[in-house]
């Protein structure tokens, strides 16, 4: 039992230096604020399977030629037809001879492409429209809030579906077919976020400096609703890369020979009952990319629940 | 330096409206503090905001070093006065390094010369280099109440208006603010303005004190008048009674929603 | 009513571990609480919070709670689960809390909650609770019982949210109350009041109260006994209006520390922390023996 002080046992080392109570620069607080999360994420089993998963699509889709031949994602071998899983082909071959297991591997890179422009559209785009709306409120609100109703009226894959077929199939239609359809809710999540913060004191000491609107609005604002926007769209991902499935299962999205999986699993249809590991692989590769992203974005929330509480 | 005439403020329209301020008048020489008192919902804060330009007032007129300011307050006007709120740990945004938040103003006013204000005033405030990249909620009630008093001196304004300050502290640290409150006037020449409930801290800062119910201003006294309880109007006779502790004598009132 | 003490504390250990260290919020803490009222004051920090926490078992984890003795009357404190400790709280222990606002129900009306506690705790009928509900808001000296048995708590002001959470946290007959905060989200009339109806019901009761706040006038004009926390310990005792005769240097500073109206000094001497304060004192030197 110490015979002095309240605290026993701090850190040393690296986690010494981010776990610093006294910063010496304004990089160390930051790296060290990051570390603190990490540390907090770490602890959750689920949410680390979660990043886990992310990280192996990421990897993936990015080194696809050292995980799989590109030839056999591409190369009709019709003498090889839906055969069953076996050492040459671990996952199978599809109606042509493909090899399944590299189409499921340079389909990753699809995913990710659909995901990742998603995300870079509905972000900015949500923000730019909730954060207004939160800020300012009269007018500017209703108008804004009106027009994100119109498009939330809408079930998103009927809406999705619209778009494609009126801009024609193609992977970057898609991508813009499903933005223009999720970007709702997260206009809604930045209006909330804003107006709970709108009065907060510290806003109005900004107010009472002499600050622009511009300025409170990104130097003050926005860093606070980023996280519960950033968690909202990992959790909302795995809905994002159903939608994309779902419009390349419809004949809407990526075009043949493209391996986009929800395609593949729209080919495999026809077999399911002999040969079901034609559309059952892509399947999971959906379902696997999909949970990993829910567990993530849980376990983000879960993180920064604890910080902000 | 502080002027105040026929001072209204309302919120809502129709069925409800809310008179928060009305008809309230006073005035500040400059170097002097002054004191509202009050219970919540007597309108002390909200004279406070209106004065400081942050909720607009309905009638009368505000007037400070001899101009008056209209509802609407341009940049170059808020360099004269600045604002101390009550809650150390609202008033700072949790996402911004002490650094950070001293650098706001200073950038928007390009005043220039950062490195050396930010020091100084930390040094100012009883602040060191340690404390200087650490976020709020790294740092105590009294060190952010501190950093938000740097903050607000930071531009140098003539004026300080002070929500409550050290309502949320604790006695030890109370008292360092309230020193440290004392020694700023001193040094820097300040017009102060200060709102709170407590009726010791108001009359330990301030010279003189306006008594506040329902949105009226009953009226001014100094603090050695308190003191004896030289005080005419009843609200301020219960607001003094009760400062001192529990009563018993009092009974209980039955009251009704 | 017996002469044996109603809680008995010895050597109340509460440890938080953390990424920076283990944090030790309270460390060998020993009190007797009889049917009277007990005050706890210190800064924030202190542990005084925490302490009536552990009592009714409230420590989330990671947080460890550890004593010597903890027993409420023959029931022993240490040895309870989560189960044990849900039947004891409401029944045998009860806590007001600061802030009524987050306290009570939004979507329930104050008179249901106060009902439903009733019909948990005694599983009685609609109509029997409902009777209770309205004795008790009665009790609390609330005018209008039927009327304010419907209303929501967002209608209701600070002072009638606290007279609500009596009312609520003493329908079951507890034995002991702890009263956090209670009076600090008020204005200083309301606060008496409160303070004059928490003193009536403990009385006429034979309850116990601990009062814990960091209002040291307050609680020592209201208090029979203070205790003074600092650094999770306690270092002194003091009865009802002789704080003033305080003899450790950190309750001596704090009194010092107080501004007064009509002593109005240029400075207010600051508190100066003695590090030896945070030195463990022998364990059971704070053991006090209650006092009729």
């Amino acid at each position: 039992m110490s015979a002095t002080g309240l605290r026993s046992g701090a850190p040393t080392g690296w986690s010494g230096w981010l776990l610093d109570p006294a910063p010496a620069s304004r990089h160390q607080a930051r790296c060290g604020r990051w570390y603190r999360g990490w540390l907090g994420l770490s602890r959750n089993g689920l949410a680390m399977t979660g990043l886990v998963i992310v990280l192996a699509l990421v990897l993936v889709a990015l080194f696809a030629p050292l995980f799989a031949d590109h030839a056999a994602a591409f190369t009709q071998t019709l003498t090889d037809r839906l055969k069953p899983m076996s050492w040459a082909h671990p996952f199978g071959t599809d109606e042509l001879g493909r090899d399944i297991y590299a189409r499921v591997v340079f389909g990753s890179r699809i995913t990710l492409t659909i995901v990742t422009l998603v995300s870079l559209i509905v972000v900015p785009l949500g923000l730019g429209i909730g954060l207004p709306a939160g800020y300012f409120g009269g007018w500017i609100d209703a108008v804004l809030m009106r027009i994100t109703d119109i498009f939330l009226a809408f079930p998103r894959l009927v809406l999705a579906l619209a778009f494609a077929a009126a801009l024609g199939p193609g992977i970057e239609n898609a991508v813009i077919a499903i933005s223009l359809t999720a970007w709702p809710p997260y206009a809604r999540l930045a209006r909330a976020e804003t107006l709970t913060r709108r009065n907060a004191e510290f806003i109005e000491a900004a107010e009472l400096q002499g600050a622009s609107h511009l300025r409170i609005l990104f130097t003050q604002i926005v860093p606070l609703c980023l996280p519960s926007v950033i968690i909202r769209l990992t959790l909302d991902m795995a809905g994002i890369i159903l939608t994309a499935a779902g419009l390349g299962f419809l004949g809407l999205g990526a075009q043949p020979p493209a391996p986009e999986w929800g395609a593949m699993v729209s080919s495999g249809r026809q077999y399911l009952l002999d040969q079901w590991w034609v559309a059952t692989m892509p399947g999971i590769a959906i379902f696997v990319v999909s949970l990993g992203f829910n567990l993530l974005g849980d376990g983000l929330r879960d993180v920064s629940d604890s910080r902000a509480g | 330096m502080v002027e105040l005439e026929g001072l209204s403020v309302t919120y809502g329209a129709g069925p409800t409206l809310v008179r928060a301020v009305i008809d309230v008048s006073l005035r500040i020489s400059a170097g002097d503090a002054l004191g509202l008192v009050g219970e919540s919902g007597s309108g002390k804060s909200t004279v406070l905001r209106a004065i400081a330009g942050l909720i607009p007032h309905a009638a009368g007129s505000v007037v400070i070093d001899g101009r008056e300011l209209p509802n609407h307050r341009p940049r170059e006007s808020r360099k004269i006065m600045q604002m101390v709120f009550q809650d150390p740990y609202g008033s700072l945004h949790p996402n911004q390094t002490v650094d950070q938040a001293l650098s706001a103003p200073i950038a928007i006013h390009r005043l220039g010369n950062a490195e050396k204000r930010i020091m100084a005033f930390l040094d100012e405030v009883g602040l060191g280099r340690e404390h200087r990249y650490r976020y709020p909620h790294q740092l105590s009630g009294g060190q952010r109440q501190r950093v938000a008093i740097a903050r607000a001196l930071i531009l140098e304004p003539k004026i300080l208006l002070l929500d409550e300050p050290t309502s949320a502290l604790d006695v030890s640290v109370q008292a360092e603010i309230l020193n440290l409150l004392t020694r700023l006037r001193r040094d820097h020449g300040l017009t102060m303005l200060m709102v709170s409930h407590d009726l010791a801290v108001i009359a330990h800062i301030c010279d003189h004190i306006g008594v506040m119910h329902s949105g009226r201003l009953l009226e001014m006294t100094t603090a050695a008048a308190l003191a004896e309880g030289r005080v005419s109007n009843p609200h301020s006779q219960q607001l003094l009674r009760a400062n001192q502790g529990f009563d018993a004598s009092g009974g209980i009132v039955d009251v009704a929603a | 009513m017996s002469d044996d003490p109603l809680l008995t504390v010895r050597n109340l250990r509460v440890v938080y571990p953390g990424d920076d260290g283990d944090f030790r919020a309270v460390r060998n803490l020993s009190f007797s609480l009889g049917r009277e009222r007990l005050g706890i004051v210190g800064e924030s920090g202190a542990g005084k919070s925490t302490t009536g926490r552990a009592i009714m078992g409230l420590i989330p984890y990671p947080g460890r709670v550890d004593a010597d003795e903890m027993r409420l009357g023959k029931i022993d404190l240490t040895r309870l689960d989560e189960k044990g400790f849900r039947r004891l709280r409401g029944k045998r222990i009860a806590m007001v809390l600061q802030d009524p606002k987050y306290s009570l129900d939004p979507v329930m009306t104050v008179g249901k909650q106060i009902a439903e506690t009733h019909r948990y705790h005694f599983g009685s009928r609609k109509k029997a609770a409902r009777a209770a509900a309205m004795e008790m808001l009665e009790a609390v000296h609330i005018r209008d019982p039927a009327r304010v048995y419907n209303q929501y708590p967002h209608q209701v002001s600070g002072g009638m949210g606290q007279r609500i959470m009596i009312a609520m946290m003493l329908i079951a007959n507890p034995d002991i109350l702890i009263a956090d905060e209670p009076t600090s989200a008020l204005d200083v009339s309301v606060q008496q009041q409160v303070l004059a109806i928490m003193d009536e019901m403990v009385k006429s009761r034979g309850m116990g109260l601990i009062l814990i706040s960091h209002n040291l006038h307050l609680v020592s004009s209201f208090c029979d006994r203070v205790l003074v926390m600092y650094a999770g310990q306690i270092v002194e005792v003091c009865d009802v209006g002789r704080l003033h005769e305080a003899l450790h240097p950190y309750t001596r500073g704090l009194l010092a520390a107080l501004p007064e109206l009509g002593n109005r000094r240029a400075e207010l001497p600051q508190l100066q922390r003695d590090p030896a304060w945070l030195l463990d004192l022998p364990a059971a030197v704070g053991a006090v023996a209650w006092s009729n």
